[in-house]
């Protein structure tokens, strides 16, 4: 690696466009987030123009933050988000694992059949979901035919976890596949040939030494998850909000963007406690990184 | 006596297990139907009640006479397009940047330049919306003729695309000998000529993966466009948005058919140019 | 293939692992173990030797438990344990990664095996100690694996292998990631340890010197199956076949035609070198080999006077000078080469062979070997 002052043209040419670009298109946005954040009135006309807002005139909206629905809201955010993180986790280690250990040649098919769904856009995911949850929907059918139901599943606090665990759960299958691949097998036949259950092997040698992957995996669907607006509102009832759904009726039909401001900065602020975590768990642990 | 292992079968060989097979069977049967339902329904004779009534293109001629519906996939498709190249050619020179300098600050740098990826993506797409509204872009963008218009929501989309491809480049350029370009340069060659005959030649690969995966990004995104989208123009997510919420049509299932098929076939595209270097680590 | 047509002597007496018509084919019908059968005793140093893709490795992971016979037994201490998982074996094995666990210290990778079994702590502690004394690592038993060089890794892989008191130690190419010097260190070690613990020693290894140093007695493998099963010397003065003797030390081959047979003798026609008689008690084909070691030959500039000895004039193709030795390589009036070692006795140009030279060669009827197979 070249230190930049050995060539400087070349160095500028290639920084400057990626971070003007970083700069001028999400750095000065968030800097304006944030200082929406700080104002208390903001007029804003249908042309979805801000006319006008003072500058950083108090913390009021961070205050109104601390109501009751609004924290309740947070807690069923964060609640709902871990049972979906938890619920991916225990899926997407069998799983993996399961790809790890196939033979070589099938390892990238079966990786791709679990990434594909992925890939497709998240609102028609979604919208796939609700024809097969809503009441005449496919499982309801089905279940139909067993002499049993229909369920009102579409509007549960079920049906918005099930969909972010259906949306977000390649998001740990990726980086505990990265793992596990790289785990070094003779360490599990090691722990067996010492007299090693599979279940003491899995509990001692396999479990520590993926946890990175678990970590990275935890906070690629966690993060998310916390952020989640679309899957909340369309598969969940009003009496269902994430934290998602508040900032953008924010930005929508309450239109109190400096309200929404604080609340989304909040929630950036829980994100970066989670990656802080992460670091520190990461630190830790001795295991394969990925 | 302890249970005893089957003939030619190790106590490591986990794929031939009934349950794991079991579980991966479940899951992928859960992960898929949702899409294949979806898909059949397209071909589904239109009626109230969603219950399968006969198969029909009826849907995609309607869908194709949907002038909003076809003017908002053009529209999301043309975005893509234009983000891709974008992305991929700031994202490649931030790659070989990070790659090839040592500066000071660059740990800080290149988080920074994580953001995009990290943050959740309702953050982004507010702050996106604010800026858009505090400078006026919004109002003076959207009135702009076709396809500039849809400028708002390209910048947005660059911005959270980009990054991503200096990943998958710089992850392509990790396996480069440096001598080569030192070759090239000994040999004769100017910066600009090694950069072009050796370096983009061996970056290849990692660029039309990047693309790729900057064009399925975008294909891909609502939340983002959601809110970069102005009042006039409608997107293809903005679209089946608000279709979706005013009850099932089938014309929406026949063009998310079409939506789904482009993004498979890029992504299995992206995939084989990613394999390679997937097995040779 | 039955154990007595490839084992020179029968094993000593209290056989500790019998291998039984054992078979080993993987999914897409490599068969990497083809109907193996022989027995190693008890406090053997047993080797299995052989070129990568032999199917060593995979006979020894099947005597670990980590592979399963797809027919066949293993017979570990009298009990079959063809299916028995590995934990439930009295065998420990040191592989070839050392697989010492990184997340934990030398002490807690030591004592893994003693815990997970519930052997009383007390008991670990003391038998962890003794463990890390033995391979002479007690001073770094609060270490973690990722300080310590790949020898020290051994050690531990050893101790931890040796604390659980295993029947039979498996050791899968150790000597394989290790620098030359480390090498001869630690091959003198594992020669020590055996006779101090008294455990039988099963070692894989491609190495012929490794094997050859260190064994009492070594199966030469080839394409799944075992060649020959015999001691050291006897291995190297007495090959059953071309590839053994081709594959223990350096050996010329020269091809001939039976023309002719006697009792416990046959008449070959060797191009080059005419009609020999060589004394053979195997059934012999239409051809044979003659083997005879590089050490074995011996080169003259004035032809040979003794009558026994078989000689042909040769012409010296290369020469390399090692000090102690010349490798020379000479060419038959055919044109196959042979390779000779010269003793450099005197200081004035060592053997005195040059390039060029016509010479004669010579060896000893007795030094040479008729080989059939």
């Amino acid at each position: 690696m070249e230190d930049w002052k050995t060539n400087r043209s070349v160095f500028w040419t290639l920084a400057t466009p990626g971070t003007f670009w970083l700069v001028l298109f999400f750095l000065v946005p968030l800097a304006f987030l944030f200082v929406l954040s700080f104002s208390d009135k903001a007029i804003i006309d249908g042309q979805m123009s801000i006319n006008d807002y003072d500058y950083f005139t108090g913390i009021s909206n961070y205050l109104r933050s601390l109501n009751s629905d609004i924290i309740s809201i947070f807690m069923r955010t964060i609640w709902w988000s871990f049972l979906a993180t938890l619920a991916c986790l225990l899926i997407a280690y069998p799983i993996a694992f399961g790809i790890c250990f196939a033979p070589e040649k099938w390892r990238p098919l079966l990786l791709m059949l679990i990434v594909l769904p992925f890939w497709i856009n998240l609102l028609i995911r979604t919208y796939a979901l609700i024809a097969v949850l809503r009441t005449q929907g496919v499982i309801n059918s089905a279940l139909g035919f067993a002499g049993l139901g229909p369920f009102e599943i579409l509007g549960t606090s079920f049906a918005v976890i099930f969909g972010l665990v259906y949306v977000y759960m390649p998001f740990m299958v990726l980086p505990l596949y990265a793992t596990i691949e790289r785990l070094d097998k003779s360490f599990l036949e090691a722990s067996l040939d010492l007299g090693g259950t599979q279940f003491q092997t899995f509990r001692n040698i396999t479990l520590p030494l993926t946890m990175p992957g678990i970590v990275t995996g935890v906070v690629l669907v966690f993060i998310p998850c916390l952020g989640t607006f679309l899957t909340s509102e369309l598969l969940g009832g009003t009496s269902s909000w994430m934290i998602g759904n508040v900032i953008q009726n924010q930005f929508g039909p309450a239109n109190d963007w400096p309200f929404g401001s604080a609340l989304s900065l909040l929630l950036m602020y829980a994100t970066f406690g989670v990656l802080a975590l992460r670091s520190l768990l990461q630190r830790n642990s001795k295991g394969v990184d990925v | 006596m302890a249970e005893l292992l089957k003939p030619g079968q190790g106590p490591l060989d986990y794929g031939k297990r009934r349950w794991l097979q079991a579980v991966f069977a479940v899951t992928l049967f859960v992960l898929y139907l949702p899409i294949f339902v979806l898909i059949a329904y397209s071909f589904n004779v239109q009626n109230r009640s969603g219950v399968w009534k006969g198969f029909t293109l009826e849907n995609y001629a309607k869908a194709w006479n949907n002038s909003d519906l076809m003017s908002a996939l053009l529209n999301s498709l043309t975005i893509a397009f234009i983000s891709t190249i974008f992305a991929t050619i700031i994202g490649a020179m931030i790659a070989v940047l990070l790659w090839r300098f040592r500066f000071p600050g660059k740990p800080a740098y290149e988080g920074a330049m994580a953001l995009p990826i990290v943050i959740p993506e309702i953050c982004m797409g507010v702050a996106m919306l604010l800026f858009y509204a505090r400078t006026g872009m919004m109002t003076g963008m959207t009135h702009l003729s076709w396809p500039f218009n849809l400028g708002t929501i390209i910048i947005a989309h660059i911005a959270f695309c980009f990054p991503f491809v200096a990943v998958v480049v710089r992850s392509r350029l990790v396996g480069f000998n440096r001598q080569l370009e030192e070759a090239s340069k000994d040999l004769g060659a100017s910066e600009w000529q090694t950069f072009t005959r050796i370096l983009i030649p061996y970056m290849m690969p990692g660029l039309i993966a990047g693309a790729l995966l900057a064009f399925t990004l975008s294909l891909d995104d609502f939340v983002i466009t959601f809110f970069t989208s102005g009042p006039e123009t409608v997107t293809f997510p903005v679209k089946i948005y608000s279709m979706v919420k005013t009850g099932v049509k089938f014309e929406v299932n026949a063009a998310s058919t079409i939506l789904i098929l482009i993004t498979v076939v890029a992504t299995v595209i992206a995939m084989k140019f990613q394999a390679p270097e997937q097995s040779g680590h | 293939m039955t154990d007595n047509s490839l084992s020179d002597a029968p094993p000593p007496a209290g056989t500790i692992v019998s291998i039984r018509n054992v078979s080993k084919r993987f999914a897409g019908g490599v068969t990497a173990v083809d109907d193996i059968s022989f027995d190693i005793a008890q406090n053997e140093f047993f080797a299995l030797l052989g070129p990568s893709g032999c199917g060593k490795t995979t006979l020894l992971r099947m005597i670990s438990g980590l592979e399963t016979p797809t027919s066949g037994q293993i017979l570990i201490d009298g009990q079959d344990m063809s299916l028995t998982p590995p934990n439930k074996r009295p065998t420990n094995m040191v592989f070839q990664s050392y697989a010492v666990f990184p997340h934990m210290t030398v002490a807690d990778n030591v004592a893994y095996g003693l815990r997970v079994t519930g052997v009383a702590e007390d008991e670990t502690k003391r038998r962890v100690g003794e463990a890390l004394e033995m391979v002479k690592l007690s001073h770094l038993a609060q270490r973690k694996p990722d300080q310590m060089s790949g020898g020290q890794r051994q050690r531990v892989a050893l101790a931890r292998a040796l604390v659980k008191r295993p029947k039979v130690l498996l050791l899968d190419e150790p000597l394989s990631a290790l620098d030359a010097k480390l090498r001869d260190d630690m091959r003198m070690e594992l020669t020590r340890l055996q006779e101090t613990v008294g455990i039988t020693f099963i070692i894989v290894t491609h190495d012929q010197d490794e094997a050859l140093s260190m064994a009492t007695r070594i199966a030469v493998m080839d394409k799944g199956a075992v060649q020959q099963i015999a001691t050291p010397s006897e291995l190297y003065e007495h090959p059953r076949s071309r590839f053994v003797a081709d594959f223990i030390g350096k050996v010329n081959l020269i091809e001939g035609r039976v023309v002719g047979k006697k009792a416990n003798a046959v008449i070959l026609d060797v191009p080059s070198i005419g009609k020999m008689e060589m004394a053979t008690k195997d059934i012999v084909g239409e051809t044979a080999a003659i083997a005879v070691r590089p050490e074995k030959l011996k080169i003259t500039k004035a032809e040979p006077k003794d009558a026994k000895l078989v000689k042909v004039k040769v012409a010296i193709r290369d020469v390399a000078y090692y000090g102690d030795t010349s490798d020379v390589v000479a060419s038959l009036p055919d044109g196959q080469d042979l390779y000779v070692t010269v003793q450099n006795e005197s200081r004035d140009g060592g053997s005195g062979v040059e390039r060029g030279a016509k010479v004669w060669m010579s060896w000893e009827p007795k030094d040479s070997l008729l080989l059939t197979e």
